[in-house]
């Protein structure tokens, strides 16, 4: 009937689906920018967000907006014990055993929530209202547009620290070369702790964001890592407009093989995109390929 | 009399002593298989406390002929592995005569064959078609068949003069079969399916589904699946701004659904057991005492209000009761005797077992409801 309806309304719902994921593969990309280490537990910190925020919601009886921020400072001061107790200490283990490492702590920070919250679904009010709005023939929710907005200006402060801040140029360097980077005075310890830092925090912010719209529970960290992931494998591992554009286009083929093939196949979408991206360009659609130099 | 010899007649006394009190009073062991925690916990939460407290009451009252009844629960997580592994335990560890659950239909199937090989009677809480039909022995169900859920779906549709219908189910063994149920009967209500749309248990969005059903010539969408989908498919409904009627399964009749989807929820109309309309039933119901009983003890036990599918537990216990009560005491002689139950008033409905029929209930054991202001009213 109203094809071209349809198709705005697929294109609508893989923007901001893939918004989300591009929110979550900026965890990863900036850790792994500063580590080298890929951060398996980044799901867990999504989820973090929407649990605490419903746990200061409804247990604690506080407005909509405290909430949030105390769910954010509370995930982020999960991220720094995770890098404290998980990450330091084990300086220059090999990266085998540090993903290992962040998948133990994902199971982890799963069952803490699990035994302390339990395994119940939840819901969260919408931060503004419930209401579609039209957008040429498509609907999209008010959340969509918070997502959205949050999403592009998390983009911009990105690029300004990284590119115009003496700390965000320090932690490129370190993704560099951490021993260069080490000899020109540069603390790289310091460098890491504020890479998990702001992952934890740009993730629990993407978990928040997205829970009025798909409810929260103790395992929703699960497949949103794992596409995040995706997201950041596919748009190569830049900190930037990359990962933007990897998380996009998963969220777009997601939606439209659901609409036109099969909604049955949605997930298995993202992860043939994943092995093929794997197969054929590893280094990611947007990045360089990688040379070193001998 | 030297000391040893003391000693030895005291531990004789003792040990006679305890073996005549425990001759006296031989409990009944029965299993349950429950999925407590987990994506099925709305299920199997309710189904245990509701097992519980009536073991409690049971045993408080003096047990059954004289014997206490001794439960033992099992949480399956909805897992079916771990329902079988559980089963194992039950009928090889525990040594139950009887076995009640589990809450899903997709751990019940998986568990028949370890009761059917070990010959224990199973009473199913899940309302799967598959689970009683064709007719297994040692197999029986408390919870309403879903073709009746389906039959009275389609029956009210027929009044409302629908003859297009989107179906939009979940991939899981209930989705699965009710999706089955729905289009094997939708000829015999003259309802054409015109669309047939699946999505995944753990989905977050099904606007790309709804958005193609949207595009149909639908004049109404039936949503089949259990919490927190169907939850979801209700938001994207009310997003998409969508107004045709949609129906839902038995599957959303509990508080938990209208948490979940808040505000979308008003309007939708689904099947239930008569539990949750309880005290708008008309005086001469012959399941309102017993309803309103229940709805009661399990609000001032649990401090929430009692549902459908705690109702389910209810039924396979007050049965299992109802067959030891009439002279069994052997898993051969319970399944024996539970066969023959007739015209038992429980709070899913109305039933009468029989070698033919293992399910025990007509689509008389729903009543549709529609919910408004977040609460359930009867539809008439």
């Amino acid at each position: 009937m109203d094809s071209s309806r349809q198709l705005i309304q697929y294109i609508l719902s893989g923007l901001y689906n893939g918004a989300i994921y591009a929110l979550i593969g900026f965890g990863f990309a900036i850790i792994h920018n500063a580590t080298g280490i890929i951060n398996f537990a980044q799901g867990e910190f999504v989820m973090l967000g929407g649990m605490l925020t419903i746990f200061f919601l409804a247990v604690l009886n506080l407005p909509l907006l405290p909430s949030i921020i105390l769910a954010i400072l509370f995930s982020t001061v999960a991220g720094v014990a995770f890098e404290r107790l998980a990450i330091r200490p084990l300086k220059n283990a090999k990266p085998l055993i540090m993903v290992i490492i962040t998948i133990g702590a994902s199971i982890l920070i799963r069952g803490i929530v699990m035994v302390v919250g339990g395994k119940n679904t939840h819901a969260v009010p919408a931060f503004s209202g419930n209401d579609p709005l039209y957008i040429a023939g498509a609907t999209i929710m008010p959340q969509h547009l918070w997502i959205f907005a949050i999403t592009i200006l998390i983009i911009i402060a990105n690029r300004i620290f990284f590119n115009f801040s003496i700390t965000g140029k320090a932690m490129r360097a370190c993704a560099y070369n951490s021993q260069a980077a080490s000899l020109v005075g540069i603390d790289v310890k310091t460098m890491v702790l504020i890479s998990f830092v702001i992952s934890s925090a740009i993730g629990s912010m993407a978990g928040i964001i997205i829970a009025p719209l798909t409810m929260t529970s103790y395992d929703v960290g699960i497949m949103l890592g794992l596409k995040g992931f995706c997201a950041v494998i596919i748009g190569g591992m830049s900190s930037g407009l990359g990962t933007v554009m990897g998380g996009l286009i998963l969220g777009l083929l997601e939606s439209l093989g659901a609409g036109y093939i099969s909604a049955s196949y949605k997930d298995a979408i993202a992860f043939i995109m994943l092995l093929l991206i794997l197969f054929i360009r590893p280094e990611g659609l947007f990045s360089k390929k990688e040379t070193e130099r001998v | 009399m030297t000391k040893k010899m003391f000693w030895a007649v005291f531990s004789l006394l003792i040990a006679g002593l305890m073996a005549g009190s425990a001759f006296a009073a031989e409990a009944i062991k029965i299993g349950a298989l429950l999925s407590v925690s987990g994506p099925a916990s709305f299920l199997g939460e309710p189904e245990r406390n509701t097992a519980v407290m009536m073991v409690d009451e049971i045993n408080k009252a003096g047990g059954v002929k004289g014997r206490k009844l001794d439960l033992v629960v099992y949480d399956t997580q909805g897992d079916a592995t771990k329902a079988v592994q559980a089963a194992n335990k039950l009928i090889k560890d525990d040594k139950v005569v009887a076995i009640i659950g589990d809450s899903t239909t997709g751990n019940t199937m998986a568990v028949i064959p370890v009761v059917e090989k070990a010959e224990i009677p199973l009473i199913s809480c899940a309302a799967g078609f598959k689970i009683t039909d064709p007719v297994k022995k040692w197999v029986f169900k408390t919870a309403q068949n879903d073709a009746l859920a389906v039959q009275r779906i389609f029956d009210h549709m027929k009044k409302q003069k629908i003859s297009k219908v989107a179906i939009i189910t979940v991939s899981d063994g209930f989705g699965a079969s009710g999706r089955e149920q729905l289009v094997l009967h939708a000829k015999k209500f003259d309802i054409q399916i015109i669309s047939d749309e699946t999505y995944a248990p753990k989905d977050t969005d099904m606007t790309a589904q709804l958005t193609k059903i949207r595009g149909s010539e639908a004049q109404a969408i039936v949503c089949w699946g259990t919490n927190p989908g169907p939850a979801i498919v209700a938001r994207n409904v009310k997003q998409l701004g969508i107004t045709i009627p949609l129906y839902m399964s038995h599957g959303v009749s509990s508080k938990r659904f209208i948490e979940l989807a808040g505000d979308a929820s008003e309007g939708i109309i689904l099947p239930s057991g008569r539990v949750i309309v309880a005290a708008q039933l008309p005086k001469t119901d012959p399941q309102r005492k017993s309803l309103l009983n229940y709805v009661e003890n399990y609000r001032k036990r649990f401090k929430v209000e009692g549902d459908h599918f705690g109702g389910h537990a209810w039924d396979a216990v007050m049965l299992l009761k109802g067959a030891i009560e009439r002279g069994a005491d052997s898993p051969a002689t319970i399944r024996d005797q539970l066969e023959k139950t007739e015209k038992f008033a429980g709070i899913g409905g109305i039933f009468n077992y029989s070698p033919q029929d293992h399910a025990g209930l007509t689509s008389e054991a729903f009543v549709l409801v529609q919910i408004k202001q977040k609460n359930w009213t009867l539809v008439k």
